[in-house]
Formats: C-alpha cells, sequence, structure tokens
C-alpha cells in the first residue's frame, strides 16, 4: 500500500534506485537517432596473426587447392545458353561444356542409376543407324507391291515424305547433337562458294530436264 | 542448420565447385532431403547439371542417397551432410599433418585423395609417382613400391579408409519378394569389416616423365595407358577416402600436449605423448578417458632420448595429477599408480581457455576477470560480483551490461514475493561455457564467410589488374622457354608500371592476411567443435 498512494511519496520508485547506475538529477545518455555503425571503432586492437614455417606453408597450401581445383573436372560451369543470333566466333569457341555430358567417369556403380549420365556419342552414326533400321522394314513392304508400279512409285513418295517427317522429327528432339552437322553442312556449302554471289540466283540448268521424269505425259519439245 | 553455416557451405561449395554446385548445395541445405525432381524444380537449372552436381557431391562425400519415403520403390532422395562441406576448411592442415607424419609421399597421396573425394589405390599410386617424377632431378624416378608401401602405412594408422560398399550388389541374390532396389542407404564406414583391408594389387613401374615439350602427345599417350592398365589391377571397385575422425583425434591430441607443453614443461609434454601414444589403439574415439596406464609401462614406453630416472617419473605425474587443469587424473595404486589422461574434462577446459582468452581481447582484461569469476562461482548478484572482482562499482556495473548485451553473461532472476516486485527479486548473473562455446562458434562461422567475401570482393576490384599480370608472367615464361634475351624480358616486365607494382604487392598481402586468417579461425572451431561434440556423446 505505500508504493500506491500517489500524493505521498510520490518520486518514490519500486526499486532501489541507486542500482540504476545513474543519480536522479545526471543527464541520460543522448537518444541514437540512427542505428549503430556498420564498423563500430574497436576499443582493443586485435592480436596479430601467427607466423612461422607451419602457417605459411599451409598458407601456400590452401592457395595451391583454391587455383587447382577449378582446374578439375568436378568444377561444373553450365554452358553458355545460344544466343540470338549465331556469330562467327562460335566456330571457334567448342571448348564449352555441354550440359549433358560428365567429364570424368565416376563409379556408376555406387551412384543411383538415375544419376546415369550417358554420354551420347557423335550423331552422324546414330542417325544413320536409325535411317537404315527404319529404311529396312519399308522397303521390305515395297518389295512386297512390285506388280503394282504406280502404287510402288506413289509409295516411294511417301516414303520419303516420313523419311523427311522423321528426320524432322529428330532435329526437333536432337537439337543440339543435330545442329553442329547442320551448321558443318553449311559451313561446306559456304566455303565452296567463296564468291561474293548468292548461290540461289545462279541457275545452272540441271534441274530443267529433272522435273518433268516423273509426269510422262507431256511432250517434250 | 544455422543461417550462418549455411552460408558458408555455400561459399565454400562455390569456391571449390562453382556456382552450379552451390545453388544445388544450398538448396539442398534448406530443404532437408530432396528427390532429383523437386531439386531440380527448386533450382531451375537443367536436369542434366542437377544430375552432374550431385555426381560431384556424393564423390566428395558430401551427399548421401537413400530410398525415399515411399520405400524402395519410390524416387531416391539426396541428404547433405554439412560437417563434410565444412571439413574443406580444414584440407590445408589435413595435408600438413600427413606431410609431418609420413613425409612428402603421404602429403601427395592425402592431397590428391581430398581433392578427388574417393579414389582406388591403384590410381592413386599411379598418380602420386608420376607428380613425385616430375618434381625430381632428371634421370630419377619413384618407385612405385614406396608410394604403395606410404600407402599401407597411412591405411594401418586408420588415417584412409574404404568406402563403404553399397549392399544393392550384395541383395541380387535374394528371391523375388523383396525386389533389389535401385539404391540403398550406404553403411557407416567403420561397421564394414575390411575396412582397412588393403587389396592385393599388381602394380609395379615408376612413375612417368610428362615432358612438356610433347604435352599434347603424353596426355593421349597416357589417357590410353590408363585405359589399358586400370585392366591389371587388381582392385576394382575398391575406393578409399580419407578418414577425417582420425585426423581429429590427432589434432585433438596435438592441442592436449601443447597445452601441457606451455602450462608446464616440455618433459611433461613428452609424458603425455607417450601416454596418448600407448592408448591410440585401446581409446576408441568418443571415450571420456584413456586406458588407464601404469607408471612401470609409461616408464618403459618412454622415448629412449629422454633420460629421466624413475623417482623423477613419478614426481612428474603427481604434479600432472595434481594441476587444477586435471589433464591426467589418478586411477589407481597398482603398478606404481595408474594414470589415465581425462580427454573430456582436458577438451573443457581448453574450450574454457579460449573463451575466456576471446573475452580479454575484446572487452579487457578487468572484464575478462568478471568473466572468470563467474565461471568460476555459477551464480553472482551485482554486488558480489563488485566485491569478489574488487573492481568499483560503476565500471563493473558498465562491464557487466557490456557482456550481458553481447549475451555472454545470462541474467536470471529469483523473486521473493509472487508479484515479482524489482525490489523485493534476486537479480543473478551466471555463465553457463556450453550455451556460450555455441554462441562462440556460430560467430566463428561468420567469421570465416565474411573473410571469405572480403576477399572475393578484393579479388573482383582488381580482376583486371590480376589478368593482367598473369598474361604477363605467361609471355615472361614463354619467352624465357623459347631463350630470349635478357633485354626482351626486361621490356615485358617493364609493361607493368610501378604504381601498379604496389598494387599488385598490396593486394597479395591483403589476400595472404585473409587466407592466413581463415586458417586460423579454423583452428578454434575445431576445438570449440571438438567439445559441443564431446559433451553430447557423455549424454
Amino acid at each position: 500500500m505505500a508504493g500506491m498512494s500517489r500524493g505521498r511519496g510520490r518520486n518514490q520508485f519500486t526499486f532501489n534506485v541507486d542500482a540504476l547506475g545513474f543519480g536522479r538529477g545526471d543527464s541520460l545518455p543522448t537518444t541514437t537517432h540512427t542505428p549503430s555503425p556498420l564498423f563500430p571503432p574497436m576499443q582493443f586492437q586485435p592480436v596479430p596473426l601467427h607466423t612461422g614455417e607451419e602457417v605459411e606453408y599451409m598458407l601456400a597450401l590452401k592457395q595451391e587447392l583454391r587455383a587447382s581445383s577449378k582446374n578439375l573436372p568436378f568444377h561444373i560451369r553450365a554452358a553458355r545458353t545460344k544466343r540470338d543470333v549465331s556469330r562467327y566466333s562460335d566456330k571457334y569457341q567448342t571448348g564449352e561444356p555441354k550440359n549433358n555430358t560428365i567429364e570424368w567417369s565416376p563409379d556408376w556403380s555406387r551412384l543411383p542409376k538415375e544419376l546415369c549420365i550417358k554420354v551420347r556419342k557423335p550423331q552422324k552414326t546414330i542417325t544413320g543407324t536409325k535411317q537404315q533400321l527404319k529404311q529396312r522394314p519399308k522397303v521390305a513392304a515395297s518389295k512386297e507391291d512390285i506388280l503394282q508400279k504406280l502404287e510402288t512409285l506413289e509409295k516411294e513418295e511417301v516414303h520419303s515424305e516420313e523419311e523427311e517427317d522423321e528426320g524432322k522429327k529428330k532435329k526437333q528432339n536432337d537439337d543440339e547433337e543435330e545442329e553442329p552437322e547442320v551448321e558443318e553442312d553449311y559451313d561446306e556449302e559456304e566455303l565452296e562458294d567463296e564468291t561474293d554471289y548468292i548461290a540461289s540466283y545462279f541457275d545452272n540448268g540441271e534441274d530443267f530436264g529433272g522435273d518433268s521424269d516423273d509426269n510422262m505425259d507431256e511432250a517434250v519439245y | 542448420m544455422t543461417a550462418q553455416e549455411v552460408r558458408l557451405c555455400g561459399l565454400l561449395l562455390q569456391e571449390h565447385f562453382g556456382d552450379v554446385v552451390e545453388n544445388v548445395g544450398t538448396h539442398l541445405i534448406r530443404n532437408g532431403v530432396l528427390t532429383l525432381r523437386a531439386l531440380a524444380h527448386e533450382t531451375k537449372l537443367a536436369l542434366d547439371l542437377v544430375k552432374k552436381s550431385l555426381c560431384v557431391l556424393v564423390q566428395h562425400g558430401m551427399c548421401t542417397f537413400g530410398p525415399g519415403r515411399r520405400g524402395p520403390a519410390g524416387p531416391v532422395e539426396y541428404h547433405i551432410n554439412c560437417e563434410h562441406i565444412l571439413h574443406m576448411l580444414r584440407y590445408p592442415r589435413y595435408i600438413y599433418t600427413a606431410k609431418s607424419l609420413y613425409g612428402d609421399t603421404g602429403e601427395l597421396i592425402v592431397e590428391e585423395i581430398l581433392q578427388r573425394g574417393q579414389m582406388t589405390m591403384s590410381s592413386t599410386v599411379k598418380t602420386v609417382a608420376d607428380r613425385l617424377t616430375h618434381n625430381m632431378p632428371e634421370g630419377q624416378s619413384m618407385d612405385y613400391n614406396e608410394v604403395v608401401s606410404a600407402f599401407s602405412r597411412l591405411v594401418e594408422t586408420h588415417f584412409l579408409q574404404r568406402c563403404p560398399p553399397m549392399a544393392s550388389a550384395e541383395s541380387s541374390g535374394t528371391g523375388s519378394a523383396e525386389t533389389p532396389p535401385a539404391v540403398t542407404q550406404p553403411s557407416n564406414p567403420e561397421s564394414h569389416p575390411d575396412c582397412y583391408k588393403l587389396p592385393y594389387i599388381s602394380l609395379s613401374g615408376h612413375g612417368k616423365r610428362r615432358r612438356s615439350s610433347e604435352d599434347g602427345e603424353a596426355d593421349q599417350r597416357a589417357a590410353k595407358k590408363a585405359k589399358t592398365d586400370s585392366s591389371e589391377c587388381g582392385d576394382e571397385g575398391i575406393h578409399w577416402q580419407v578418414n577425417f575422425e582420425r585426423f581429429h583425434l590427432h589434432f585433438r591430441d596435438q592441442a592436449i600436449i601443447s597445452a601441457v607443453s606451455c602450462k608446464l614443461d616440455q618433459t611433461s609434454g613428452e609424458i603425455v605423448r607417450t601416454m596418448l601414444r600407448m592408448s591410440e589403439v585401446t581409446t576408441s574415439a568418443n571415450a571420456a578417458f584413456t586406458q588407464a596406464l601404469s607408471a612401470n609401462e609409461i616408464f618403459r614406453a618412454l622415448p629412449s632420448n629422454y633420460n629421466i630416472a624413475r623417482p623423477i617419473l613419478d614426481q612428474y605425474l603427481t604434479l600432472l595429477v595434481d594441476d587444477p587443469m586435471e589433464f591426467v587424473g589418478k586411477a589407481g595404486d597398482s603398478g606404481g599408480g595408474m594414470f589415465v589422461v581425462n580427454l573430456h574434462r582436458a577438451l573443457a577446459n581448453l574450450a574454457r581457455a579460449t573463451l575466456e582468452s576471446v573475452v580479454q581481447e575484446r572487452f579487457g582484461s578487468r572484464s575478462a576477470r568478471i568473466f572468470r569469476l563467474l565461471l568460476r562461482k555459477r551464480h553472482l548478484e551485482q554486488k558480489q560480483v563488485e566485491d569478489f572482482a574488487m573492481i568499483p562499482a560503476k565500471e563493473a556495473k558498465e562491464m557487466l551490461y557490456t557482456l550481458l548485451s553481447e549475451n555472454l553473461v545470462q541474467l536470471q532472476e529469483i523473486p521473493k514475493t509472487p508479484d515479482h516486485a524489482p525490489s523485493r527479486t534476486f537479480y543473478l548473473y551466471a555463465v553457463n561455457q556450453l550455451p556460450t562455446a555455441r554462441l562462440l562458434l556460430q560467430h566463428c562461422y561468420k567469421t570465416v564467410g565474411n573473410l571469405i567475401e572480403r576477399r572475393l570482393y578484393e579479388t573482383k576490384e582488381n580482376k583486371r589488374l590480376l589478368e593482367k599480370s598473369q598474361r604477363i608472367e605467361a609471355i615472361l615464361a614463354s619467352l624465357q622457354a623459347t631463350g630470349a634475351e635478357a633485354t626482351q624480358l626486361t621490356e615485358v616486365e617493364e609493361m607493368i608500371t610501378a604504381p601498379e607494382r604496389q598494387q599488385l604487392e598490396s593486394l597479395r598481402h591483403h589476400i595472404n592476411k585473409l587466407d592466413s586468417g581463415e586458417n586460423q579461425v579454423d583452428e578454434t572451431i575445431f576445438l570449440l567443435e571438438s567439445y559441443i561434440n564431446s559433451t553430447q556423446a557423455s549424454r
């Protein structure tokens, strides 16, 4: 009850004032307006680092490890995404890592099967065998219908269209592997004609007689 | 995992393995266990990149995989091992220890295995022999047998161990009811009985010297040779990894011996070293104290160059037992006295000394006096602190409150009355060693993270200058190889101007300081981690 009376003993606190560390008349420390500084000044200087042969050897080891780990195959860099325009320098920068290859061969028996990245061989042989595999049943099918020549001719036309479709699908599926092959074709074509003349403007007349081979109805003049 | 540990792991992964692995690793740490698809979705990376990163992490033992929550039929879940990533900070120390114990050969063996994660014995031997031959003078080459003997010694003293085998290979013979899972949990390496058994391999030959002029051809020939050679050795599928626990026991022993040598004298340090060496094989990793050794055994096992008489040895042992640090304890009287080394208590004392020294260096010796007082006397009121520490009241108050704001000292209220009136409550200050040690450990992780970031910042700021100096060094090296004149060399050297040279020099100095700081903080981290682990093991 002594502390609850408002009138008497108004300036009494409920605890021992001396324990606060300052008297009643002293000024309070200034209020802070900003957060404390990021690098507050230190009261005591830090002790200098150890020195000695052991320390320097470990320092050299650390720096060597750091430098050599950048050259190991474990240092993974993402393949650069294709920019919008193909550039001349792309032909000379084939050292870039591809995302779907792994540069070292771990012991696959110690890793789960889903992590296995099969390194794909160059695409030419695989597409060649695929095309051969798919051609053989179609060639066998066409051999069975030799009796009707018109139908075989029509089927050959259909087969070539289907092969083109399969070729397009393969191109869509295996973008990266086919593009270097396709680019190589373009490069070869460009290298063959080193002149300034655009190849498509020049018509060397080879296609003149060949177009009319299929339709023998019209007479040749 | 705490935020500081996650940040430090991310920085270490980025330094050694690049941004992609850092991205994958950080997501795995934050999310606990993840499947491959979930991880690819979270990190928004290509699936192949995620697969490659996981291969790298598993190869280095930082990630383990196991059957998921849906059992063996469900997708595989990956779980990251943060301590392994933090061990990367300590690689130079492991390599230096191997060098001091087993020479250059041992050093290179441990370095190769640390950098590659796991290796077979034959490939390690070949690579190390080639590297040693490269550094030897012309005409000499390193014989494989020497490297094999160094490897065997490392395995015999348990510094290297076999990687635990995958159980899926052995379970293929079971019945159809349990289909062999695509993957199983790898067991603890120590539980495998052949953990430290050396395989029999037929490997003989010399290290090959690689000539710098025919680098390309030699690489191709070496690659082809590697393919044919690997089929000859008989240790397929037996991979070796570094046994970090054994290195940590060695570091702990070193810390105890150096503490005893500093506190007492060199001879006491030697006696404790002898005791620890004798109980290496008989003491398990988490034991609180070594096996009891009699004074007679210690006397016989002392190194021969220490000619201590028997009574003097007894006096030293009595001194060690009576020392307040309690490194050595007396366990009995038979055989001239049975003595043990108190490992856990030694670690606790070393951690306490570290805490006291940190307070002393940051807040001054008077604050350290208050801190030590509270450590010993447990709970004290403010008035008692002032009296026992013999510090004037105002300063003592200020120091106590500074320590309190840094969380190094805790405040405990004990009310006398149910209404917790401040004038009728005891306020007691106390220091708890274990939580304070944990707090300091987090500060250490943050420190190392800051040091690494500052080093990356310094390197990035001066990237142009560093690249220029690297190019000039390459030009100089190629000129010297082709035998250029001195004038040409000086011309090339002058391409770097004097102020640039100064800038480079100061940059090198800063980076050396930061790296050295990282190594030193790592020593504190090791001490605090060992102490915290020892308290957890004893519970």
